[in-house]
């Protein structure tokens, strides 16, 4: 759209389809309204819930504290759209410029947005999965589900995996009173995010609120009871847990199988898109009307050389979607690039986690301030003698700090003292993530090189 | 001759408007002359530095070579331990997660809102009291007996003993505000005496808590048994004579500035005579664009640090100037315009980061309070000097008295 009126148009008239109605969609529509776009607007939303928000779902929702159904997210103004909800999209025709629904309908676009996110990994063997008693937890009907089940007060719950959703489950049990084992193939908790050291800290915390922490092994058959429901779960280790209710929690794969034969660069990994959110097709040049946020996006980032970066962080889909948003309704000088440096939280066991940057492709770490013995610190984490990422347990006030070294690439170890330098501290030591040829599912950061068109499949299940 | 921006902070004549001064300053971000401290005066530089865990608030790390031209008679009685104020983690952490237990979230999620009915009761006894409508010292009359109440109901002083702790608080504050034509030694003398005894009367509280513990704050601190254990005595008392100290004069030129500004704004003030919840608002605009505490001037470098080109050698002593962050046209627009529409109001009036205000969610509600019981009962209120005098205090700044007349005062 040159300076010939067009955009002017296309704001005051034209079509904006958002398919995945979920935080990213809900922001970015938000933002097209708020930036002037007065044209019309579908939300296309497989789920039939208005946009809802899931961080509670693992945490206030199984305590029990609030409701799955009361977390619909805020509105920050009306968006005044055409709602489709309950009506996944099925496929795009990229030349026609239309979406094709589930219900046969097809609805045109000028303009797409792409945000459809992810969902959970499913346990392997589907029979075992239809178990009764068997949840994954990433929708607000998982969630709610779930919840019930806690609260009927099973006799003991299996959590399969223990990265940050997995780990937060078994807080959540410990806080109810309910036994919990937790089954994790790494060698300790949040060992894919944050890396062996933390990740001990992460184990030590669990066990000091009782669950059943069971490392360095694989859950290999879920087993039934005559009536269909579960009642136990076989390990690696030969070993058998009896379990009513089994929460299998593996990480999560792209919601990008609609895609398939569209031409856009979309694949397991995600739809690769330029630092302004513009998607590729598979011949790696960038659309000028398909645009991506969120879970679902890869976008090359200034701070890893300008590799494809993908996230499932909360705070990354909120700015894509302003940055996408903001991007469909300008002109190319206008466009702004999406730079914000990685953040995430968790909260798990009493503890608050916060990290900022990109923990997992450190590989070194130094407890720059605080202890991890009393579970209360800061590690910085390097890569290649620069300061990559940081987390937090419980000290989540000094990282802007480190995100501003972070920002402007810092050498590693950082050579200045800080208050609260312990002696853990005193220098760096291997972050100890494991191998990155194995793959695993607990990072929530992930890069996957230069080619907007990689469609490998890095993610094969041990299970 | 042209006076160092230093001293045009601490001139006294500069004291009813700071903020050209402070504008002057922000042309030099990081400031420093011969021996004396640096001084950062603009929002993002401040914000960053109150981040920066090279920055410590415990003076044992000052290099004696500084010289602290607000250096003089200590604000701390030296007989007791420094209060988590000045102490770096982790004992400051450990000091403040341990008074927190017993006054906000997640812990004690209802301590400050179920003040909320008594504070109100205080505010209108006092409105209740004022007396001649026509020459009302509101200083006097009702923001400086405020905050110390309040105090002593959180710490659970028992109401007969109220009096005697006003009187302390009094000498004390008056301490802080040097005025140049007293005796200094006679003024340090009283302000250690009245120090002393407050001391002696918390501590005789404390046992007689530990014996005969109530639901206050007190009694809950000196009886705890938490994750972190107890707090020796010495600790609690400092932590005692903090939350006093810290939350007196601040609140009462929070609520004088406050009155001031609206009077100032007769049309803001109509409009939260009108409506209540513009209070909440009204504040926050007002800690921002008044702030009560001017600059922190409690903090040395632990290494060589860059601060906006400017190389901070370790140990030098900072002065973070709130007041001038918080009028820094590059985070705020029209910054010198009074607003309580902003959208956007990321203040320095708290500070920022591990010493941000602890007391804030109970300044915020005695502020709010105040200020919408005074427009509301005020009628037809009016400055009758503009200037006020002020104290000398360049930090802790505030009229010394505010003398307004007004109509009549409502039920
Ligand atoms: C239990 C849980 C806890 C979490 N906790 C945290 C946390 O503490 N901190 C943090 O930073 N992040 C957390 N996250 C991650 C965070 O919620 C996500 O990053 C965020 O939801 C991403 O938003 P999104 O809009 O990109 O994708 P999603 O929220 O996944 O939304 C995608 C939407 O698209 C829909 N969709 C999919 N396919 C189609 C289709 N073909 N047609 C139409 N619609 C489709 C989906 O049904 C879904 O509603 C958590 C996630 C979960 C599940
Ligand atoms: C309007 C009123 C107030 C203002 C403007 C204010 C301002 C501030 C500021 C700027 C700091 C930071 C000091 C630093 O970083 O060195 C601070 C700290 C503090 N304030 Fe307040 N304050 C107010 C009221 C209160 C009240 C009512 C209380 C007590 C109940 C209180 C208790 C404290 C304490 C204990 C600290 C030290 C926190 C720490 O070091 O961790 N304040 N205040």
């Amino acid at each position: 759209m040159l300076g010939d009126g067009s955009l002017e148009r296309f704001r005051r008239e034209g079509r904006i389809v958002v398919v995945g109605a979920s935080l990213a969609g809900l922001r970015a529509a938000e933002t097209l309204r708020d930036q002037g776009f007065a044209g019309s607007l579908t939300m296309i939303g497989a789920e039939p819930h208005e946009p809802y928000d899931r961080p509670p779902l693992s945490k206030q929702v199984l305590l029990g504290r609030a409701s799955a159904d009361r977390t619909a997210l805020p509105r920050r103004r009306s968006v005044d759209a055409n709602w489709r909800l309950g009506v996944p999209a099925t496929g795009l025709d990229m030349a026609a410029k239309r979406v094709r629904l589930a219900d046969g309908d097809e609805v045109p676009y000028d303009r797409l947005l792409i945000s459809t996110g992810v969902r959970s990994r499913p346990w392997p063997h589907e029979d075992q999965a239809e178990l009764d008693g068997v949840f994954v937890l990433r929708t607000r009907d998982d969630g709610a589900a779930l919840a019930r089940r806690l609260a009927e007060g099973p006799r003991r719950v299996l959590v399969i995996g223990a990265g940050f959703t997995g780990s937060e489950i078994a807080s959540a049990c410990c806080e109810r009173g309910l036994a919990v084992t937790v089954a994790e193939r790494g060698a300790s908790p949040l060992v894919g995010a944050l890396g062996g050291v933390v990740g001990a800290v992460a184990a030590e915390l669990q066990r000091e609120h009782g669950v059943d922490l069971r490392c360095g092994v694989m859950v290999t058959a879920l087993e039934g009871d005559a009536s269909g429901r579960v009642r136990a779960a076989q390990l690696s280790d030969g070993s058998t847990v009896e379990a009513d209710v089994v929460i299998v929690s593996l990480g999560a794969t792209r919601n990008t199988e609609w895609l398939a034969g569209s031409g856009l660069a979309a694949g397991p990994r995600g739809i690769a898109c330029d630092a302004g959110c513009r998607a590729f097709d598979i011949r790696g040049i960038v659309t000028d009307d398909v645009y991506a946020a969120g879970d679902v996006a890869r976008c090359p980032h200034p701070l890893f050389g300008y590799q494809f970066l993908s996230l499932e962080h909360w705070g990354n889909a909120v700015s894509q979607a302003g940055i996408a948003a903001h991007n469909m309704l300008s002109e190319s000088t206008d466009r702004l690039p999406h730079m914000d440096v990685p953040a995430f939280w968790s909260a798990q066991f009493g503890v608050n986690i916060k990290s900022v940057g990109a923990p997992s492709l450190g590989t070194e770490i130094l407890v720059a301030q605080g202890s991890l013995k009393e579970h209360r610190f800061v590690g910085v984490y390097g890569y290649q003698g620069r300061v990559i990422g940081a987390v937090a347990f419980d000290q989540a006030r000094w990282l802007p700090f480190y995100q501003e070294l972070i920002e402007r690439t810092a050498p590693f170890p950082p050579p200045f003292p800080t208050v609260d330098r312990r002696s853990d501290g005193q220098r760096p030591v291997d972050a100890d993530f494991p191998d990155p040829s194995v793959p695993t599912h607990g990072p929530t950061v992930t890069l996957s090189g230069y080619s907007p068109a990689d469609r490998r499949m890095t993610f094969t299940p041990a299970h | 001759m042209t006076q160092s921006p230093l001293h045009r902070i601490l001139d006294f004549a500069n004291r009813a408007d700071p903020y050209p001064v402070y504008e002057e300053l922000r042309k030099t971000p990081v400031y420093h002359e011969d021996d004396g401290p640096y001084v950062i005066s603009t929002y993002y530089e401040i914000r960053s530095l109150l981040h920066d865990p090279r920055i410590s608030s415990d003076a044992r790390n000052l290099s004696s070579a500084t010289r602290d031209p607000l250096a003089g008679p200590d604000q701390e009685d030296m007989a007791l331990p420094p209060s988590f104020l000045r102490l770096d983690p982790p004992e400051h952490d450990r000091l403040r997660r341990m008074t927190n237990r017993h006054f906000g979230p997640p812990h004690s999620p209802h301590r400050v809102d179920g003040m909320r009915a008594e504070l109100h009761g205080i505010v209108s006894g006092l409105v209740d009291g004022i007396g001649d409508p026509g020459r009302i010292d509101l200083v006097e009359q009702f923001s400086y007996p405020f905050p110390v109440t309040v105090i002593c109901r959180l710490l659970g002083v028992p109401r007969e003993d109220e009096a005697r702790f006003h009187t302390w608080a009094d000498t004390i504050a008056a301490s802080l505000d040097p005025d140049p034509d007293a005796d200094p030694a006679e003024r340090g003398r009283g302000a250690h005496d009245a120090r002393t005894q407050l001391g002696m009367y918390l501590a005789g509280l404390i046992e007689e808590r530990r014996r005969n513990p109530g639901d206050d704050m007190l009694s809950e601190l000196a009886t705890a048994k938490g994750p972190d254990g107890t707090m020796s005595t010495m600790e609690l008392l400092s932590t005692a004579a903090l939350l006093l100290i810290a939350g007196h004069e601040t609140t009462v030129n929070l609520v004088t500035n406050g009155m001031l500004t609206l009077l100032r704004h007769p049309e803001v003030l109509q409009r939260l005579r009108a409506d209540p919840r513009l209070a909440v608002p009204v504040v926050e605009e007002l800690l921002r664009f008044e702030p009560p505490v001017q600059l922190l001037p409690q903090r040395t470098t632990l290494a060589d640090v860059e601060v906006h080109g400017v190389n901070i050698p370790k140990g030098a002593s900072l002065w973070l100037v709130l007041a001038s962050g918080n009028r820094d046209p590059r985070r705020f627009g029209d910054p010198d315009r009074f607003d309580p529409d902003r959208e956007d109001i990321q203040h320095l009036g708290f500070g920022s980061g591990i010493h941000s205000c602890f007391g804030a969610p109970l300044a915020r509600l005695e502020a709010q309070l105040a200020l919408s019981e005074l427009a509301r009962r005020l009628e037809n209120p009016r400055l009758l000097e503009d200037p006020p005098p002020y104290r000398r205090n360049a930090v802790l700044r505030g009229p010394r008295h505010l003398h307004i007349a007004c109509d009549g005062i409502r039920a």
